[in-house]
C-alpha cells in the first residue's frame, strides 16, 4: 500500500517543533523514526496532513549521567541506546529489552522516545520504563512538564502527550547494580511479544530487598505485578516461584491470533517466575 | 560451501558439471541492480489501481466510477461491467472429471463478489499515488450474502452457494486407487485413522507481483512484462482469452523474484493490464502491495485429511485409504483442482502395499483461490503418510524407523511399480536413513530424550522422522492427458556456438530464483568443451524463446536440461561433420575431447569447436548438404518422472510450560541422483527445509468468521528468518536416476515436502507421553500447551491444540484422532 497525501515539516528544534503542533493542531502527526508511523501511513490506517519530524533534533538525542539518575534522549535511536555505557551501567534492563526489538534495521531507526511514545501494549519498552520508574519530560507551549511512567501510558496507543506536546527526554533513576532480565515471549525474533516480563531485583544478603516487574502486553498498557513485587520484598530465593503466582493479577490481557487471555495469563506467571529468579542471581 | 576454482589439469579439460560454481546471476539479482519488472519505465506509462471488494460473499447492485474520474491525475476508470466484452475471464486448465463445476472467473467481478480481495474496478492515473487516492472515489454498493468458509458446512445440503450455477459448493470428486481397499482391511490386524489439517498457507515471495503491458507495434502487437514463472503459458492463455493473435503478443518475464508457485498462474491484473493498455493505447504498469499479495495472490495447501491404514500386528501396510477435502477457494485458478491431485500418487510413498484407495472432493469457499504451492499436492501426502506412520510406530510401541523399514522398497527391488502405478526407477531408502541416524545420533538422543522423562524435565525432546519420495519432472505430456490436463509436459532448448566462440543457451525453463544461468551454463560448458563464462543462456522472453513450458514441479532441471544437454549434442553432432570436412577425415575417425575435434591416433591435427563454429558461420567451404551456422534446437518430451528421496530427522525442545518448540537437530540426507552444482542443490535444501519447517510451527493463514483475512501482514502471518533456524545438518546419497541421461532427480521441492511432518512428529512424540496423539500446525505454543492441559485434563486423543486464536476464527471442528478400531488398542 502507499499512503495518502500529507505535508511535511522538518522541526530544527524542540521549540520548532511545538510550534509546528501547535500550529496544525490535531491534524499533525509527530515522526520519531518512522517505525511505527509509517507502516500505518501505508496502511491508511492513519490520515495525518502533517506529519512533524522530530527525528533529527540534535538536542533530543544522546544520554547523559544526571546524578542520581540517566538522560536519554527520546530521539537516541534503539541502537545507540543498548550499546552506551550509561545505560548498561544504570539500566541494563533498557539495554537488553532493546535489543530485543525487532531487527537491526529497525533499530538503527527506531528510537526510545518514539517506541515510549506509540505506547503499544506489545512494545517492549513501555514495561521497562514502567519497571524503572523512568520520569517522562514533555515539552509544550508552556515549557516544559515531568510525568512519571505511571501516568504516562493511559490507554491503548495513548499517552499523557497532549496533541502539540513532544516528548523530549526520559530520566531514568539509576539501578546501579540491580539484577534485571527481561523475558520477551514471541514466537519468531521480529516479532512483537506475546508477553514480556521486565525485572529489576536488588538484593541485600542473599535475600530479595526490593523487586519492580513490568508486564508487557497484558493489558491496554504496561501493568506493574505489584502484587508481585509485594510479595517478593525481603524474600528468599526460593520464595520466587510462590510470588510469581500473583503476576497475572489484575490483568485483563487481549485474545488474539498470537494467544488467548487465558494464556497469556499462565505466561505471564512463568515468566515473571524465570524473570525474577534470572534478575535476582538465582 | 565455497566456490572452488577449476584447475586446468594437464589431463585436460576437469568436468563443470559437479562443481560448487557460484551463481553468475546473484550479484545483481541481490543488489537489485536489475530487470525487476516492477523497475521498468516506459514512456507515457499509466498506473493502474485494483478496487478490490471487502465483503466475503456479496451481491454487487451499483458500482459507479464516475467520481474517482474527478480526481486529479485520473486518466480512465472501469467498473467490470463497463469493460463490456473486455472483461474477459482467467483460466482453468485442468478439468480434473468431466463434470467438474469450471464457473466463471472474470477479470473484474461482476454480479457478484466471492472473497475478500475480488477485483471489482480498476483506476488508471498518472502515477501510482493518484491511482490509489481515486480508489476511494469509486462508489460500490454491495448487498451481503452469508460467507461459505468451512468445507464440511459448505458441502451441506441448504448451504449458500458460493456460485449460484449450479448451485453446489463441491467442483468435483476424484477417484483413484488400485487394489482391493476392502479386502486388506478385512484381513488387516488393525486399522488406524486420522484427521490431520493440512493449513492453508500464503506463498510470499520475495517479490510480489508486478506487470507492465505496453502496446509496443502498429499491428496490434502487445508486449506484456510479467513477474511470472511461466511467460509461455501465459502468452497461450492471453491469446485465447483475449482473442488478440498469439503471434502479436510478447511476454517476457524478466528477473523474477522468487514464485513458490505464486507466479505459476495466469492472473486476472495481466488480463487487465494488456486489456486496458490497448483500449488507451499507452503502457500501463501494476505493482502488487505485500498486503494485496497476501489477500489475493492465490494460496496454497488447506487440505482436511482422513487417512487409514490397514496393518497387520507387526505394523506390515496392507492397504491405504486416503478421503480429502481440499479447499479450491472461490475460483478455479489455472491448476487449482489438480493440485491436491498430484499428490494422490504419494500417498503410498516409499512402501509397498495392497491397496490404495484415493478420494478427493474439491469445495468452492469464500476464501482466495488456491493453487500450486511449493511441492503442490506431495507435501500435503507426505505430511499425512509420515505423520500416520509415525502414529503407528507409537501405538505398536515400535521405533518408528525400524516400522518404515518393515514397509520400505530395498532398494535390489528398484524399478518398482508402486501401488499408485508409478515405476520408482531408483533409490535406496537403506543407504539415506543409515547415513541420517549416524549424523543425528540417533540413540544418543533417544536416550537423553528417556533420561528427560524420566526426571520430568520441564524441557522435553521429541524426535520425528520423514522418510519421503516424490515425483519430479513435470511431466510426460501423455499422463498428462491421461489427468485431463490439456497442456503438455515437454521442454525445449536451443543452443548456439556464435561466429566468435561464445556460447547461447536459450532454455523454455523460466527461472525465479534457481540459478539455471548458471547451471545450464555448466551443462553446455561440458557438453561443448568450453569454459561455463563463455555460454550466457537466453530465458523468459517468448521472442527470444519462443518455445518452452516454464519452470515449477522441480522439472527445469530433469526435464529443461535435459534439452540442452540433446540440443548440445547436436550441436556437436554437426560440428563434427564440419571438422571432418576441415581435417580432410572421415567424421567417423574423429572424437571430440576437451572442445577440439581430433582424428583418433593422430595426434596434433584438430579443430575446436569454434574453429568450426567460425567456418560454419562463413559457410566459405562446408560439406555438401550441410547448413551454415551452427546451432540446434531439441523438445524433450520425459518418458516418466524421477523420484527423489530422503530420510529427515528432526530433534526438538519443547519448553512444557509455555508450549514453546525449539528445533534442536535438524538431519537431512536426500537423494537427487546425480547433482549438476552442489552449491545451488544447498540452497535448495535450506530454503525449502525453511519453508517446509515455517508449515510446522509457524505459518498458517486464517480467517474470521466474516471471511477477513485475519493473517494479512507479515505482523501476522509469520515467516521464520534466519534467526529462527537450527544450523541444518545436510547430506547427500547418490542414487543416479535411470531415467535421464543426465541421472538427475530434482530437488527444488524436496526441502519443503520432508521436513513438515518431521518437525509436527517430533513435536507429537515431545508430548505424546501426555496423552497428546497431534497438535495442529502451525504447531504454535499455544497449541503445543493447550494440548499439554487438555490431555491431562483427560482430553485423550482430541487433544491437539484447537483452532487458532480468538472466538470467530473458521474452525475445522478439532483434528480428532480416531484411533485404532480392529485389532487391540495401544
Amino acid at each position: 500500500m502507499i499512503p495518502a497525501q500529507f505535508d511535511y515539516v522538518l522541526a530544527g528544534s524542540v521549540d520548532e517543533a511545538v510550534a509546528a503542533l501547535g500550529e496544525h493542531g490535531d491534524d499533525a502527526k509527530v515522526m520519531a523514526g518512522g517505525q511505527s508511523l509509517i507502516p500505518l501511513l501505508r496502511l491508511r490506517l492513519s490520515y495525518p496532513e502533517v506529519v512533524v519530524d522530530v527525528g533529527k533534533i540534535e538536542e533530543m538525542r544522546g544520554v547523559r549521567d544526571d546524578g542520581d539518575a540517566i538522560v536519554i534522549g527520546a530521539m537516541t535511536t534503539h541502537h545507540d541506546v543498548m550499546r552506551h555505557a550509561l545505560v548498561k551501567e544504570h539500566a541494563g534492563l533498557i539495554a537488553e529489552a532493546t535489543s530485543t526489538v525487532a531487527d537491526p534495521a529497525v533499530r538503527h531507526r527506531g528510537t526510545f522516545g518514539g517506541a515510549l511514545s506509540h505506547a503499544d501494549p506489545a512494545g517492549d519498552l513501555p514495561a521497562v520504563a514502567a519497571a524503572l520508574q523512568a520520569e517522562f519530560v514533555i515539552a509544550g507551549s508552556g515549557g516544559r512538564r515531568t510525568v512519571p511512567a505511571s501516568e504516562f501510558f493511559l490507554d491503548y496507543l495513548q499517552t499523557a502527550l497532549e496533541p502539540a506536546e513532544v516528548l523530549v527526554e526520559i530520566r531514568v533513576p539509576k539501578h546501579t547494580g540491580w539484577g534485571y532480565r527481561y523475558e520477551k515471549f514471541h514466537r519468531v525474533a521480529q516479532s512483537w511479544a506475546i508477553v514480556g516480563v521486565a525485572a529489576v531485583v536488588r538484593r541485600d544478603n542473599g535475600s530479595i530487598a526490593e523487586a519492580r516487574v513490568g508486564l508487557t502486553n497484558m493489558g491496554a498498557t504496561p501493568i506493574r505485578a505489584s502484587a508481585v513485587e509485594q510479595a517478593l520484598a525481603g524474600a528468599a530465593l526460593d520464595g520466587v516461584g510462590a510470588a510469581a503466582e500473583h503476576a497475572a493479577e489484575g490483568t485483563s490481557p487481549a485474545s488474539d491470533l498470537n494467544g488467548k487471555a487465558d494464556y497469556r495469563q499462565h505466561l505471564a506467571r512463568v515468566l515473571t517466575r524465570r524473570a525474577v529468579t534470572a534478575a535476582a542471581g538465582g | 560451501m565455497t566456490a572452488t576454482e577449476t584447475e586446468p589439469q594437464a589431463a585436460g579439460r576437469q568436468a563443470s558439471v559437479g562443481q560448487p560454481l557460484r551463481r553468475k546471476e546473484d550479484a545483481r539479482l541481490v543488489t537489485g541492480k536489475t530487470n525487476w519488472t516492477d523497475n521498468i519505465v516506459l514512456p507515457g506509462m499509466l498506473h493502474m489501481a485494483v478496487l478490490r471488494s471487502p465483503m466475503a460473499h456479496a451481491r454487487i447492485t451499483r458500482v459507479d466510477v464516475s467520481a474517482a474520474l474527478e480526481r486529479p491525475g485520473v486518466v480512465a476508470a472501469y467498473s467490470g461491467a463497463d469493460l463490456g466484452d473486455k472483461n474477459v475471464g482467467a483460466l482453468c486448465v485442468w478439468p480434473v472429471t468431466d463434470d467438474m463445476v469450471m464457473p466463471p472467473h472474470l477479470a473484474l467481478a461482476v454480479d457478484k463478489v466471492r472473497y475478500v480481495g475480488d477485483a471489482v474496478a480498476v483506476v488508471i492515473a498518472g502515477n501510482r499515488y493518484e491511482a490509489a487516492d481515486a480508489l476511494e472515489a469509486i462508489e460500490v454498493d454491495y448487498e451481503p450474502l452469508p460467507p461459505v468458509l468451512d468445507m464440511r458446512a459448505a458441502l451441506e445440503d441448504g448451504s449458500t452457494a458460493v456460485h449460484e450455477d449450479p448451485g453446489t459448493n463441491k467442483c468435483y470428486t476424484w477417484k483413484f486407487g488400485n487394489g482391493d481397499y476392502e479386502a486388506a482391511k478385512a484381513k488387516a490386524d488393525r486399522i488406524i485413522t486420522r484427521h490431520y489439517v493440512n493449513q492453508r498457507l500464503i506463498p510470499m515471495a520475495m517479490e510480489p507481483r508486478a506487470v507492465v503491458a505496453a502496446p509496443t507495434g502498429p499491428d496490434g502487437e502487445v508486449t506484456l512484462w510479467s513477474a511470472t514463472q511461466i511467460p509461455h503459458i501465459v502468452r497461450v492463455l492471453m491469446a485465447l482469452t483475449t482473442g488478440i493473435p498469439e503471434n502479436k503478443i510478447r511476454v517476457i518475464a524478466p528477473d523474477v523474484g522468487g514464485g513458490f508457485g505464486s507466479k505459476l498462474q495466469f492472473y486476472r491484473e495481466e488480463i487487465l493490464a494488456v486489456q486496458i493498455a490497448n483500449m488507451l493505447g499507452r503502457p500501463l504498469k501494476w505493482t502488487e502491495s505485500r498486503s494485496e499479495n497476501a489477500q489475493v495472490t492465490h494460496h496454497g495447501r488447506d487440505q482436511l485429511q482422513e487417512i487409514e491404514l490397514a496393518v497387520t500386528n507387526e505394523g506390515k501396510i496392507l492397504g491405504l485409504r486416503v478421503d480429502l477435502l481440499a479447499n479450491m477457494g472461490a475460483y478455479l485458478h489455472i491448476i487449482t483442482p489438480g493440485t491436491p491431485l498430484l499428490g494422490a500418487f504419494m500417498y503410498n510413498a516409499i512402501y509397498k502395499m495392497e491397496a490404495l484407495d484415493f478420494t478427493c472432493t474439491g469445495v468452492f469457499t469464500n476464501t482466495t483461490p488456491t493453487d500450486a504451492y511449493r511441492g503442490a499436492g506431495r507435501p500435503e501426502a507426505t505430511f499425512a503418510i509420515e505423520r500416520i506412520m509415525d502414529d503407528l510406530a507409537a501405538e505398536l510401541g515400535v521405533d518408528p524407523l525400524v516400522l518404515r523399514e518393515r514397509n520400505w522398497i530395498t532398494h535390489d527391488e528398484f524399478p518398482y511399480t508402486s501401488i499408485a502405478g508409478l515405476e520408482y526407477d531408483s533409490g535406496n531408502y537403506e543407504a539415506a536413513t543409515a547415513r541420517a541416524k549416524e549424523m543425528f545420533d540417533y540413540d544418543g538422543l533417544r536416550r537423553e530424550q528417556q533420561q528427560r522423562r524420566e526426571s520430568g524435565d520441564p524441557v522435553q525432546l521429541g524426535i520425528g522422522v520423514s522418510t519421503f519420495t516424490e515425483m519430479c519432472g513435470l511431466a510426460p505430456s501423455r499422463i498428462l492427458s491421461s489427468l485431463k490436463y490439456v497442456a503438455g509436459g515437454w521442454e525445449h532448448a536451443t543452443v548456439r556456438v556464435l561466429p566468435t566462440g561464445v556460447v547461447e543457451v536459450v532454455t523454455g525453463t523460466s527461472p525465479h530464483g534457481q540459478g539455471h544461468a548458471t547451471a545450464w551454463s555448466q551443462i553446455a560448458a561440458d557438453a561443448l568443451g568450453v569454459d561455463p563464462d563463455a555460454v550466457t543462456v537466453i530465458h523468459g522472453d517468448t521472442a527470444s524463446s519462443p518455445y518452452g513450458m516454464d519452470t515449477y514441479g522441480s522439472r527445469s532441471l530433469v526435464v529443461g536440461g535435459m534439452a540442452v544437454v540433446a540440443a548440445a549434442e547436436r550441436v556437436v553432432d554437426k560440428a563434427k561433420v564440419i571438422a571432418a570436412h576441415m581435417l580432410e577425415a572421415d567424421p567417423d575417425d574423429l572424437e571430440f575431447k576437451d572442445g577440439a575435434f581430433g582424428v583418433k591416433g593422430s595426434p596434433g591435427s584438430s579443430k575446436t569447436i569454434q574453429e568450426v563454429a567460425f567456418a560454419a558461420f562463413t559457410a566459405h567451404d562446408l560439406p555438401d548438404g550441410v547448413e551454415p551456422t551452427l546451432q540446434a534446437n531439441s523438445t524433450i518430451d520425459p518418458a516418466t518422472f524421477s523420484y527423489p528421496h530422503g530420510t529427515h530427522l528432526c530433534a526438538v525442545e519443547v519448553d512444557t510450560e509455555t508450549g514453546m518448540t525449539k528445533i534442536r537437530k535438524y538431519v537431512c540426507v536426500d537423494d537427487i541422483g546425480n547433482v549438476v552444482n552442489p552449491m545451488i542443490v544447498e540452497g535448495q535444501v535450506h530454503g525449502g527445509l525453511a519453508q517446509g519447517i515455517a508449515q510446522a510451527l509457524y505459518e498458517e493463514a486464517v480467517y474470521d468468521d466474516e471471511g477477513n483475512l485475519v493473517t494479512g501482514s507479515l505482523v501476522d502471518y509469520l515467516v521464520p528468518a534466519a534467526p529462527d533456524l537450527p544450523s541444518f545438518d545436510t547430506d547427500r546419497t547418490v542414487t543416479p536416476s535411470t531415467t535421464n541421461a543426465l541421472g538427475v532427480k530434482g530437488v527444488g521441492e524436496a526441502g519443503c515436502i520432508a521436513s513438515t511432518p518431521a518437525v509436527v512428529n517430533a513435536v507429537v512424540d515431545a508430548v505424546r507421553q501426555f496423552g497428546v496423539q497431534d497438535v495442529r500446525m502451525a504447531c504454535t505454543p499455544e497449541r503445543v500447551w493447550r494440548a499439554i492441559q487438555e490431555a491431562k485434563a483427560g482430553g485423550g486423543g482430541a487433544a491437539d491444540g484447537g483452532d487458532r486464536a480468538a472466538e470467530g476464527t473458521v474452525a475445522y471442528g478439532g483434528a480428532q484422532t480416531d484411533s485404532t478400531a480392529g485389532g487391540a488398542s495401544a
